[in-house]
């Protein structure tokens, strides 16, 4: 009988045993993951401090590392809020340390994003990581370090402060990766564009290693109302989470434990729910028995009533950003917006926007072209088998007088303090019911749009050629029996063409 | 010998035209003047609307009525097209010009103006002879010429450059091309006492190396198949100005009969226009009947023939002679057809020798 050997490995041993997981599934992923993660973090960074963000990324050669691979050092510059110094170390040399485990949207999810690309450079360069910190405060920490993968504990190699005369704010994370970024280039460069279509408030500059610039300019400084923490909203809960309440809960009776624990539930609700799932009031939640805890959720799962999750835990872009998101980087010639009420599956609230957009510099590819976003990160792989694109492809599109072959792009933003992914790679949204309804609802609401202004401007073509056709004949016709008739003046025929225009007018009246 | 005519009917008939078209400009100048949208109404040259008409043995419009406006959006663009072809026309007319339907289609872009097609320019000039009730050759507008005459015929020349100059039509013995100078020259004097129109070159080409002209005192026209419409208005001129009977020679099949048909009576298409046919023409071969009567060389009927005949059964113009229904009756009983070249299996001049002058005498 062989022996089975029991260790416990640290969390950075994890990730670095099974990378894939967090997308750094070979090279030219690997270089498309670092910059997304640090870019994502650096856009959260500002937007904590409400800051519209200006982001900064560097990607340049430093040498062959085999045939098909070079080493390349990765700068990301931004203007976020900043890293207390002695939070620095372990920010970016523990792996699953962060900020982002409470229910609110967030970009990341993980706690592993930047860490991870350090940890995939560390491992592929042996080189180490060098953080730039302030919080704005007199002085600028630096921090030169590797992380301990076995002991998930980061090492300090060397640090330096700097005086921070020009009241500098932000951090520079500065590392070197193995990659191919000729593989990644089409899709970061669609990242790039894609991540300042949802936000029309950052400035992002990229360089890459044959010194190309890219810049995507912001068109405006408003930005999305930032999220707020909340409470889990009664469809949500399992058992598991109703143990937790009621062991910290300081409540000593129901009516005051489903007050204060849950979100949308208020005096009257909390009444009428105790009512209808016939408990009393006074009774302690401490002395339920676990039947009675099930029986709970089964009761809070069917009443009816509860007020849906309201809309302060998310961050959705807003139908204003969205649209200006849209203008400034597909420049079409005209862009419909909608942003669906907050709605929930399995407790978690969502919230979906959608973006149609028509012609203008949209190409016409015989195929919807479609960007899917989630919490404001864009979803490049894997679309085939995302849930919108499937509804996309499932809709009847010619109700709306819309057909594949015109040149039509399709946004759909999907913010949840859970985003129902369906792989760990997060590249996808899976089709449950409740997801998959309100993206249809949503899509035949822009289609709605689309088709008014389809068929308004078919309209106003339709008279703008009717006009045209008696501007342009009329004159002939009198100027051609002038002569014929031989005479000298030819007749006067503006009468007649503001008659046409006059009568055209009436029927453009909206 | 026929006499000069009184010098009009060319100079006339020019004048007459170039009058209607500059009306025609004035009707919508004054429409304009007035402020109001033009508008021209023309008989319908829908199908419904075309009937045979006995008393002047050719195919009319009816009383159904089209309005062109230019206050219809539909209307303008053809209303102004067809100004401009009125104009387009009056211009070549008066300045002695001649021009094609495809020329037509392409000068319309010098004035800025487009047709779709070919067939929407010829439209517009079909509209034009269908206002005016000219046709689009008194307009200076001709098609391909591939038609011929030979015989002795004197003719002045009216065309620029060539004005009072005058030819013989015996003067090329290849036969002289019925073209727009000839179309317009006024008939000087000549000795013939009949016309003999032949559907086919080869045989034209014969009946001038066999004298016919000088042998039977004739006039020969070659109509090369259906004949064009100068050519048809040319054969109605010697008919009526020269009082020269007309005798038509065409292959012993239904298109042949019909080629002869259309010289006679018209064609349907032209139901808007007057002048082009000759009512006493004669259809003088080959018939079914000379096929059997001669026992000519043939080949059989074949289905899309048999489908013509029975059409024709149905005309109208088909009704006017008992002749017409005899030669249909006896094609399809025979189901045969014969070219006139069938007559060289008797030698190449048993044509003229025997079969011409016989069926003269017939039809006469």
């Amino acid at each position: 009988m062989a022996q089975t050997t029991f260790e416990e490995i640290s969390a950075a041993d994890f990730f670095y045993r099974n990378r894939d997981i967090a997308g750094f599934t070979n090279p030219s992923r690997a270089i498309f993951a670092a910059v997304r993660e640090l870019v994502e973090n650096s856009l959260d960074a500002a937007e904590s401090l409400k800051t519209p963000p200006d982001v900064y990324v560097r990607l340049s050669y430093e040498g062959e590392a085999s045939a098909e691979t070079q080493i390349y050092r990765l700068r990301v510059e931004d203007n976020g809020i900043g890293i207390p110094p002695r939070h620095i170390p372990s920010a970016f040399g523990q792996v699953l340390f962060g900020s982002k485990y409470k229910l609110k949207q967030q970009r990341g999810t993980f706690g592993l994003g930047g860490k991870m690309a350090i940890l995939y450079g560390q491992i592929t360069t042996h080189q180490p990581a060098y953080i730039t910190s302030s919080t704005e405060m007199s002085k600028i920490y630096m921090y030169k370090l590797m992380i301990d993968i076995q002991r998930n504990r980061p090492l300090i190699l060397d640090r330096k402060v700097l005086i921070n005369k020009e009241q500098w704010r932000g951090t520079i994370v500065e590392f070197s990766l193995e990659g191919d970024y000729f593989r990644a280039m089409p899709k970061l460069l669609d990242y790039f564009k894609q991540t300042a279509m949802v936000n029309p408030y950052a400035n992002l500059t990229f360089v890459d290693p044959k010194g190309r610039l890219y810049r995507f300019t912001r068109v405006t400084k408003e930005m999305p109302v930032p999220p707020k923490e909340t409470k889990p909203h009664p469809y949500g809960v399992d058992v598991e989470l109703l143990q937790r309440l009621i062991q910290i809960t300081p409540s000593k009776n129901m009516l005051e434990f489903l007050k204060n624990h849950f979100h949308r539930v208020g005096e009257i609700t909390a009444h009428k729910f105790l009512e209808f799932s016939n408990l009393s009031l006074s009774k302690n939640p401490k002395k339920l028995t676990h039947e009675e805890i099930v029986r709970l959720m089964h009761m809070l799962k069917k009443y009816k009533d509860f007020l849906p999750p309201d809309a302060s835990c998310l961050s959705p872009l807003g139908e204003d950003l969205l649209k200006a998101g849209i203008l400034k980087e597909l420049k079409p010639e005209f862009v419909v917006v909608h942003q669906r009420k907050p709605a929930t599956y399995a407790g978690h609230p969502f919230i979906v926007e959608f973006g149609l957009a028509y012609g203008g510099e949209i190409p016409k590819r015989g195929n919807f072209i479609v960007y899917r976003f989630a919490n404001r990160i864009p979803l490049l792989y894997d679309e085939a088998s995302d849930v919108s694109v499937r509804v996309i492809t499932a809709m009847n599109w010619r109700r709306y007088r819309v057909n594949p072959d015109m040149p039509i792009a399709i946004l759909v933003h999907i913010c949840s303090t859970k985003v129902p992914y369906k792989t760990v790679g997060k590249e996808f949204i899976a089709g449950r019911p409740e997801v998959r309804r309100e993206i249809a609802n949503g899509l035949r609401e822009v289609a709605r749009q689309i088709q008014h202004f389809m068929s308004k401007r078919e309209h106003v073509d339709r008279e703008r050629k009717r006009l045209g056709v008696f501007s342009k004949y009329l004159p002939k016709i009198a100027q051609f029996s002038t002569r014929l008739a031989g005479k000298q003046k030819p007749p006067d025929i503006e009468k007649l063409l503001t008659s046409v225009k006059k009568y055209g007018a009436e029927e453009t009246e909206k | 010998m026929a006499q000069k005519k009184q010098r009009s009917s060319i100079l006339e008939r020019k004048k007459e035209v170039l009058e209607s078209l500059s009306g025609l400009g004035g009707k919508i100048y004054d429409q304009l003047d007035n402020g109001t949208f033009p508008s021209i109404t023309m008989p319908s040259r829908s199908t419904e609307n075309i009937y045979y008409d006995p008393q002047v043995r050719q195919f009319i419009l009816g009383d159904r009525k089209v309005k062109r406006s230019a206050r219809n959006i539909r209307h303008v663009k053809p209303f102004a097209q067809l100004t401009w072809a009125a104009l387009f026309s009056n211009e070549l007319t008066s300045q002695c010009k001649t021009s094609t339907l495809r020329d037509v289609y392409y000068s319309a872009q010098a004035y800025e103006m487009t047709f779709k097609d070919q067939q929407e320019s010829n439209n517009i000039v079909t509209d034009l002879e269908t206002i005016l009730g000219f046709s689009r050759e008194d307009f200076s507008i001709f098609p391909e010429e591939r038609s011929a005459i030979f015989g002795d015929l004197t003719i002045e020349y009216t065309v620029p450059g060539y004005e009072g100059r005058t030819m013989n039509l015996t003067s090329h013995p290849d036969g002289v091309m019925i073209g727009p100078a000839l179309t317009s020259s006024e008939f000087v004097k000549t000795t013939a006492d009949k016309v003999i129109a032949v559907e086919k070159g080869g045989l034209f080409t014969r009946f001038i190396e066999e004298s016919v002209h000088k042998k039977f005192n004739s006039l020969l026209v070659l109509t090369a198949g259906q004949a064009p419409r100068a050519t048809r208005h040319f054969i109605r001129r010697l008919n009526a100005e020269l009082n020269l009977p007309v005798y038509i020679f065409t292959d012993g099949d239904p298109w042949g009969m019909h080629i002869a048909m259309v010289i006679i009576s018209g064609s349907a298409n032209a139901a808007h226009l007057r002048e082009l046919n000759t009512p006493d023409a004669k259809w003088s071969g080959v018939w079914a009947t000379d096929i059997v009567n001669y026992k000519l060389p043939t080949d059989p009927l074949d289905e899309v023939d048999m489908k013509r005949l029975y059409e024709l059964q149905k005309d109208p113009r088909y009704k006017e002679d008992p002749l017409w229904q005899r030669e249909i009756k006896t094609f399809m009983k025979i189901r045969k057809k014969a070219e006139q070249e069938a007559f060289s299996r008797y030698g190449l001049t048993y044509i003229v020798d025997e079969y011409l002058p016989a069926k003269l005498e017939e039809t006469k």
